[in-house]
């Protein structure tokens, strides 16, 4: 089905099942134990041995010798695998570093080797007989140092942006800012570690795993096995997390399929805590310059944002600036991207690439300008809404609530509450104060596709390689099929993340509800089709109760599979529409923060988030991801840094005693509105994705509260009680 | 983790003795510190002596009116003592301020003096540190040392002792009693138990080879208004930045031990005579001789202000 013309009135807008808050489907597997992840596959195979990977301890430089004996000699050791044995490996475009190291090392905890033994113990304990002896190269660790030899970026497609003259206009501001913001790298630390069980039959190879994207997987193992991408397939029904950390293939994969080839039977691989951060990729740091000119009466006239991040060669730069060449208005602007060459592990997509830093960078600028110009900030954002592309003033917006999502926040958080001045809300010992902060992100459209069965128990059977990374899928998944084919949801059943079911989205950049569903709805229609077909029904029938309607017939849903299943597989593919009107999503975010005015600590109250991202398809669930997506904005606000070693060139702190998330006494009480909107440019669904719209912003919103609350501006993410420490208040 | 032999103690005294017997030999309590350690290799014992059955899991009074507390009394248990509650309110809630409540089940008072640093330099095998592999050098000096110690430090070690429920004992005078492999029996002062660095921080604590903790003895309840203030990134669930135990008189006079800032907990007796003075004072010569780095040097005013938070707080009660 090609989307091309925005939706009209079609089933989904019956909303009997779609639009419920439905409690997940899987959620009984999952808290029962029940729904088996990656490494807890014992039953797909038989004979599992056990792999373990060994990490590079250098970060760059070059593997010398390698002695195995050993290792070799070690109890229950079936095989090892390092680059001398591995064969030619081809690399994914996906992959910036390689996946095994070998002679070169490229980066800290780059894999060096597997050890495959008969217990998972003795795999470990034989990993650690493995010698390497290295030879250390130079190597540029440190963003700031490397900031001045920074280029331009060739992969990216947009680096820079300019619309008349933003230095002029800067220049010529009364009122303006110019300050830089920094954020740190940062783990995807979720909580299911990477992980897969590779087996050969022949020249063919199964990988259970865990995944977000099942067809970048299978394709990006093909090419980097160096086989044909028929011969494998990929399996991740259930996934415990991943955040963009499982968005590309990965040594799990890769050491466990090499492994199992040597060791002539299947074998499993997790990464071990300590080796995600550095093995992995992570959300890079940036450095961002805004400046921001304005009339005294709070319009913008020059916005300018420049981003400077790192990472390996050929690698991509995080796209910080992104959001603000839509967010504003203004007549004169500039964006900038510039790469440094960082010999750190190499740097990718996290959960809300580009606009996640970037919003932490811009809303605390809007906020300082606010301020300057004796503006609610609150007011200071609605004066400079847009309901264009403010680069291209012809291309309006689908959909567009930014300024609702604000005053309807404001309202319901109790703005008006707030003191304009900071440091002068005390309770007891703690300064208290609010924050707010716009959240956007852009609407990906990507074409998926699935299959529908119908049996005649009118069961409605969906198959498609989409996966459910934690988020709802399986759920909205099925409330769109039940929807569709007039059933109720527990005659749904849905199968995912199997590489021979239909390619659909995938699960990543907020792309996948929106667009999985819209492949269900578009194999259900085709489905509806063969079923009134069958029925000798009109097409334009009625699905519902379990019966299908047209003409004053109905007949049972169930009859149309009397003489067989009935099969039926499509994909949802897009026109221009995104080209001529831009899809986006909108936030408000509300944050009450205290500080304490003795140790600088903080502790957030409250939090509020109002979002306007098209139709909610399942409002718990959409639920569910904003909070958890506030619960990490909070992280990044307040504690999450990969610590950069500058000398030996690692993240120190790489386990999760040492790279701290929020634990539930960090996370207060959190609300979250959705407003009516249904988007019909987006697909049939008229939803778009909600999935990350919850984190951006929020690191602003609550850096603004602080700042409310004790008078301390800081401008370098984590806002930790050290960068403060000397600006509160003196005490007795 | 490197394959092991176990055995379960019957007595301290054997267990000192099996310990001697053995070098490299571990006890092993709770296990929430030396089985992680284990998985990592940075703890590679050839031997795991258990003490977790030697019936020393009773707390009990003293003829001195305090309290003995046994090895094996785990940490849920102590800080739940009503005792301990009433008359030693700065342990119970050091306690509690630490960990989660699954492994304040199974840690143990001994196990918790033993606790082990968290520096991440120690805790990566392939970078250099003293304390795992004496003579490997530093890897934190120079390096990121936000978590570590600015005073007591030495050329070797920056580590601190992560500890919380050790820094309350240090403020209460506390006794560790023990057995040495030959049977002799000795009573350590906590303030002599753990040591500073020097040029030999991987020798953490004044124990012999093979000597077993048996007791933890509380002195006769000395009153006051007893805190402890932990600053840490997040709300639960971290190491402290600092901590603060203290027991604050109706007059102003006090006790005071610091956490996070050192090889050990860290108190100087002549510095709590400033008490009444306030915190600055007292930080002033707590903290007198500190060598903070760059990353770290925050915790020197954080310990005056958190000194400050317990002082009003105590006034306030």
């Amino acid at each position: 089905m090609k989307f091309d013309t925005p939706a009209t009135t079609n089933p989904i807008d019956r909303l009997r099942v779609v639009g419920k808050p439905t409690d997940r489907i899987d959620g009984k597997y999952k808290t029962t134990g029940t729904a088996p992840y990656a490494y807890e596959r014992h039953d797909v195979v038989a004979n599992q041995a056990y792999g373990h990977i060994v990490g590079a301890a250098i970060a760059k430089g070059r593997i010398e010798r390698i002695d195995l004996a050993e290792a070799q000699a070690a109890p229950g050791v079936i095989a090892i695998v390092t680059a001398a044995d591995a064969g030619p490996l081809g690399k994914a475009q996906t992959n910036t570093a390689k996946l095994l190291a070998g002679p070169d090392v490229q980066h800290y905890h780059q894999a060096v080797a597997i050890v495959v033994a008969e217990t998972f113990e003795q795999a470990r304990a034989a990993g650690a007989l493995v010698r390497v002896e290295y030879a250390r190269a130079k190597g540029a660790y440190d963003l700031a140092g490397a900031k001045s030899g920074a280029a331009t970026p060739d992969k990216s497609e947009h680096p820079d942006s300019a619309v008349a003259d933003f230095a002029g206009a800067f220049a010529a501001a009364p009122v303006s800012i110019d300050a830089t913001y920094t954020t740190p790298d940062q783990s995807h630390a979720m909580m299911e570690p990477h992980a897969s069980i590779a087996s050969w039959q022949g020249d063919k190879l199964t990988l259970w795993t865990s995944h977000q994207m099942i067809a970048w997987s299978k394709r990006d193992l093909a090419k980097t096995m160096g086989i044909p991408a028929a011969n494998v397939r990929v399996d991740s029904p259930y996934i415990g997390g991943g955040f963009g950390g499982k968005l590309f293939l990965r040594a799990d994969a890769v050491m466990a399929a090499l492994a199992a080839r040597k060791a002539g039977r299947p074998v499993k691989v997790a990464l071990a805590r300590p080796m995600i951060a550095n093995n992995t990729t992570h959300r890079p740091a940036t450095i961002q310059r805004i400046r921001i000119g304005a009339r005294r009466d709070g319009t913008i006239t020059a916005i300018g944002h420049e981003s400077w991040s790192g990472n390996l060669a050929d690698g991509s730069p995080e796209m910080a600036v992104q959001q603000t060449r839509l967010l504003y208005a203004g007549a004169n602007r500039m964006t900038r991207t510039r790469l440094a060459l960082l010999d750190l592990p190499e740097g990718n997509a996290m959960r809300a690439p580009g606009e996640a830093p970037g919003l932490m960078a811009l809303e605390i600028a809007m906020d300082e300008m606010a301020e300057k110009l004796g503006m609610d900030p609150v007011s200071f954002r609605v004066l400079n809404d847009t309901q264009v592309d403010p680069e291209k003033p012809e291309r309006p917006f689908s959909q567009r609530q930014l300024v609702k999502c604000l005053q309807d926040g404001a309202a319901k958080f109790g703005w008006d509450k707030r003191a304009a001045k900071p440091g002068t809300v005390r309770d007891g010992r703690w300064l208290v104060g609010m924050g707010v902060a716009s959240a956007f992100r852009n609407n990906m459209l990507m074409k998926s596709a699935a299959r529908v069965r119908l049996n005649d128990k009118g069961v409605v059977t969906v198959e498609t390689d989409m996966t459910d990374i934690g988020t709802g899928t399986y759920t909205i998944i099925a409330q769109t099929a039940a929807e569709m084919m007039g059933v109720p949801l527990d005659k749904v059943v849905v199968k995912l993340g199997d590489s021979d079911f239909p390619a659909s989205a995938g699960s990543g950049g907020q792309w996948g509800a929106n667009n999985s569903t819209s492949g269900v709805y578009a194999a259900c229609a085709k489905l509806r089709e063969a079923v009134t077909a069958k029925l000798g029904l009109a097409t334009d029938a009625v699905f519902e109760d379990s019966r299908v309607k047209a003409g004053g017939r109905s007949a049972k849903l169930t009859d149309a599979a009397r003489d067989g299943e009935l099969v039926a597989e499509d994909l949802i593919e897009y026109g221009d529409l995104d080209k001529k009107m831009q899809q986006s999503t909108f936030g408000g975010h509300f944050v009450e923060a205290a500080v304490d005015s003795y140790t600088g600590e903080v502790r957030i109250r409250r939090m509020l988030a109002v979002c306007a991202a098209g139709r909610i398809l399942n409002p718990k669930s959409a639920r569910s991801q904003v909070i958890g997506a506030m619960t990490m904005g909070a992280g990044a606000a307040l504690m999450e840094e990969l610590a950069v070693d500058k000398r030996f060139g690692f993240f120190v702190n790489h386990d999760l005693a040492g790279y701290e998330v929020p634990v539930h006494a960090d996370i207060p009480h959190q609300e979250v509105v959705f407003l009516d909107e249904v988007d019909p440019q987006s697909s049939p669904m008229k939803a778009k994705g909600v999935g990350e719209l919850g984190i951006c912003g929020v690191g602003a919103a609550i850096a603004n509260a602080i700042y409310n609350a004790c008078g301390v501006r800081v401008r370098d993410y984590p806002i930790t009680l050290d960068k403060m420490i000397d600006r509160l208040p003196q005490v007795a | 983790m490197k394959p092991f032999t176990y055995e379960r103690a019957a007595t301290p005294a054997d267990a000192a003795a099996s310990a001697a017997r053995t070098p490299g030999a571990r006890f092993i309590g709770g296990g929430t510190n030396l089985l992680d350690l284990m998985k990592l290799q940075i703890e590679t014992p050839p031997h795991l002596i258990d003490v977790g059955h030697l019936k020393l899991d009773r707390i009990e009074d003293t003829p001195e009116g305090g309290l003995r507390i046994g090895a094996h009394v785990t940490n849920t248990a102590l800080a739940s003592d009503a005792r301990v509650r009433r008359d030693y309110g700065v342990v119970s809630r050091a306690i509690v301020a630490g960990a989660s409540g699954q492994l304040r089940n199974k840690a143990t008072t001994a196990g918790n003096l033993l606790q082990r640093t968290r520096c991440p330099y120690f805790y990566d095998t392939n970078q250099p540190c003293n304390k795992r592999k004496p003579g490997s050098g530093c890897g934190a000096i120079g390096g990121y040392s936000r978590q570590l110690a600015v005073i007591g430090t030495s050329d070797a070690c920056i580590a601190t002792y992560p500890g919380d429920m050790a820094v309350a004992m240090r403020v209460l005078d506390a006794t560790v009693e023990t057995v040495s492999p030959g049977g002799a029996k000795r009573a350590i002062p906590i303030a002599d138990f753990h040591r500073l660095p020097g040029s030999t921080p991987h020798i953490e604590t004044t124990l012999v080879p093979g000597e077993v903790i048996t007791a933890v003895t509380l002195p006769k309840p000395i009153g006051g208004t007893q805190m402890y203030l932990k600053v840490r990134d997040r709300a639960s669930y971290a190491f402290a930045l600092v901590s603060v135990a203290a027991v604050i008189q109706r007059d102003g006079s006090g006790r005071v031990a610091v956490g996070g800032i050192a090889h050990k907990p860290w108190r100087v007796e002549a510095a709590e005579a400033d008490m009444p003075r306030g915190a600055k004072a007292v930080a002033a010569r707590l903290l007198a001789g500190a060598k903070p780095t760059q990353d770290n040097a925050f915790k020197i005013p954080l310990v005056e202000r958190t000194l400050a938070a317990a002082l009003a707080e105590a006034k306030a009660a």
